[in-house]
């Protein structure tokens, strides 16, 4: 039973970094670097040992429908592992980043509370101690994205911090209903109680709850909150709001709720798939004429997690492979391109496409590394974004919806252009720039990490890699509410 | 049932302060009676007509409690949203250090 250690060591580590490293910032970052490896082995080491089992941690020794529960699946294992990938680089990252930024603890300490936040989503199988951990670490999020001290970060986190918290208002509002009307806050627990009630408990519920993590994920008509917040951040902290936050806070809980707990009621789904087409459309159009970097960037996470919802809303096994490869692919891809922003940002002082110039030369490893990202992110074949766009868009096909299968391939071709546009003028430009800020080793290992990874994980679409690394997560999705007797039926 | 209303009535009052107000003082202010709304609707939820305390007294059953536990989450839930007001509140005090106004519609720097 390792699970509630992807909790423990977290917390911990927060507040012995609070404790501990009130002066020297060197114990911080090898206290929080430690901890997030020692997680990231743990989590390599179980995922493959999962496939088809459920381990459940009865918390405090108390029976399952009375207590709390963690519940540790395919699907918990597989995002575990995508977290927490991208917080031992994004801590890489944050090395040197911060001590241009201005180094501190606490940045640190809230790093590791916002990952406790992310785990505990992710590991908890009782729905109020879902919102008690996606509380913990939106609070810490809130906090980090204003981290600069810029007017402009003030901004941003105070949007986000009102939209986060009228969000969870919502979703309090529809566990409060689920509760009224069944009693119990297990998941598993309420999904077994629930083909028994009305179904007006489920339209009610999931609509206040499709609302709130709706908001949490930014999906298109609750956006409005995430190009702010995302570009205002520092970039190590963009790379984790844009490639994990929005999923385990967001998809991941959609995904667990109208799946594992409602069972999939098609109305749902058919917004879905309506959510998942206007937000990769729209956001993508907004993205295209942005000239901020890190704006763009967040601008297309919109439109990326659009075509994650839409596979998760056409729901055949084949399109939810599809979501499942997409949201571990977007997670890389994006999380590199706001490492090869940030480190254009410490080299010019600019995020403005426009003052950028040729950077091959000055920038090897970021422009580099930035070319892998965006053929990944704009479905070029050999790299990994184009295959799980491909299965979308097939799925999308056999589902007999070929507008949807249209819609994502406009979506995928305008995504091309605005990357063809970051390299034109970001990347490739011009004006030669020879003269810059050098950038530390941290940035660089940080970029080539995820840049390998990028290229290495079009592997997971093997056959023989597929049937370990991504069926048993399909499985755990598409069998719906199998996941009662996964975790009551011991 | 007319307390049900009434609870909604309150939310959609906090709903309403949220989207339309422009100060910022009154949006962390209708946040909060958004979040009253939510706990009262919690407790509602637990409350039975007539119902005693759940606690047992000797041996003799009580018929109709109350339930508890409701009233445990409104616990936590009112907890974070300490934490969270007072998040809030910290970002308007340095909000209004850096642009001299409590007025949404000029704070704006960020656009597109």
């Amino acid at each position: 039973m390792m699970h509630p250690y992807f909790i423990i060591i977290p917390l911990c580590t927060a507040f012995l970094i609070t404790f501990i490293a009130g002066k020297n910032d060197r114990i911080a970052i090898v206290l929080s670097l430690l901890a997030t490896s020692i997680m990231l082995a743990i989590a390599l080491v179980i995922y493959p040992g999962l496939n088809d089992r459920c381990l459940v941690y009865e918390m405090g020794n108390w029976p399952l429908p009375f207590g709390i529960a963690l519940v540790l699946d395919s699907f918990s294992g597989f995002m575990l592992v995508v977290v927490l990938l991208l917080a031992v680089t994004s801590l890489l990252y944050s090395m040197p980043y911060l001590e241009m930024v201005g180094r501190d603890w606490k940045y640190y300490a809230l790093f590791m509370l916002m990952l406790a936040g992310m785990c505990g989503v992710v590991l908890t199988g009782d729905i109020f101690n879902l919102f008690v951990f996606m509380e913990i670490g939106l609070l810490a999020a809130f906090a980090l994205v204003a981290f600069g001290c810029q007017a402009e970060e003030y901004e941003a986190s105070f949007k986000y911090a009102v939209m986060g918290t009228v969000s969870s208002t919502l979703i309090l509002f529809g566990i409060a209903i689920l509760y009224s009307s069944t009693s119990t806050l297990t998941m598993a627990k309420i999904a077994a109680l629930l083909p028994d009630l009305s179904p007006k408990v489920v339209w009610g519920a999931g609509a206040l709850l499709l609302a709130g993590f709706g908001l949490k994920s930014a999906i298109m008509p609750f956006h409005a909150w995430l190009p702010d917040a995302h570009s205002s951040a520092p970039a190590p902290i963009s790379a984790m709001l844009s490639g994990v936050l929005i999923k385990a806070l967001g998809i991941y809980v959609l995904v667990r709720l109208f799946y594992n707990v409602f069972g999939a009621p098609q109305l749902f789904m058919q917004i879905f798939v309506l959510l998942g087409l206007l937000s990769i459309i729209i956001g993508v159009l907004l993205a295209i004429a942005q000239w901020d970097m890190k704006r763009l960037l967040a601008y297309h996470s919109i439109s990326q997690v659009g075509y994650i919802i839409l596979g998760i809303g056409l729901g055949t096994p084949l399109a939810i492979l599809g979501a499942v490869y997409h949201l571990f692919n977007h997670a890389l891809f994006k999380g590199l391109l706001f490492y090869n922003a940030g480190a254009v940002e410490v080299a010019l002082g600019t995020r403005n496409l426009k003052r950028m110039g040729n950077l091959i030369r000055a920038l090897p490893i970021a422009s580099h590394t930035s070319m892998v990202a965006s053929l990944s992110i704009a479905g070029i074949p050999p790299f990994n974004g184009f295959f799980s766009k491909l299965i979308i868009i097939i799925a999308a096909i056999q589902a007999d919806r070929p507008i949807a299968a249209l819609i994502a391939m406009i979506g995928s071709i305008l995504t091309l252009a605005s990357f063809m546009k970051v390299q034109r003028y970001g990347f490739r430009g011009e004006r030669a720039i020879d003269k810059v800020m050098p950038v530390g080793w941290g940035m660089n290992a940080a970029m080539i990490i995820l840049a390998l990874l990028c290229v290495l994980s079009s592997l997971m679409i093997v056959p023989g890699i597929k049937e370990i690394v991504l069926d048993p997560v399909v499985t755990v999705i598409a069998g719906k509410t199998h996941y009662i007797q996964l975790v009551l039926g011991r | 049932m007319t307390l049900y209303l009434l609870c909604f009535a309150l939310f959609l009052v906090g709903l309403y302060g949220v989207i339309a107000k422009r100060d910022l003082i009154k949006i962390i202010l209708s946040m909060g009676i958004l979040g009253y709304a939510v706990n009262l609707f919690l407790v509602l939820v637990g409350y039975r007509q007539g119902g005693h305390y759940p606690i047992l007294e000797g041996q003799n059953p009580v018929p109709v409690m109350v339930d508890p536990l409701p009233q445990a989450l409104v616990l936590t839930s009112i907890v974070i949203e300490l934490g969270s007001t007072a998040m809030v509140v910290a970002l308007a005090i340095r909000l209004f250090q850096k642009y001299q106004t409590f007025d949404i519609s000029k704070i704006r720097r960020l656009r597109g």
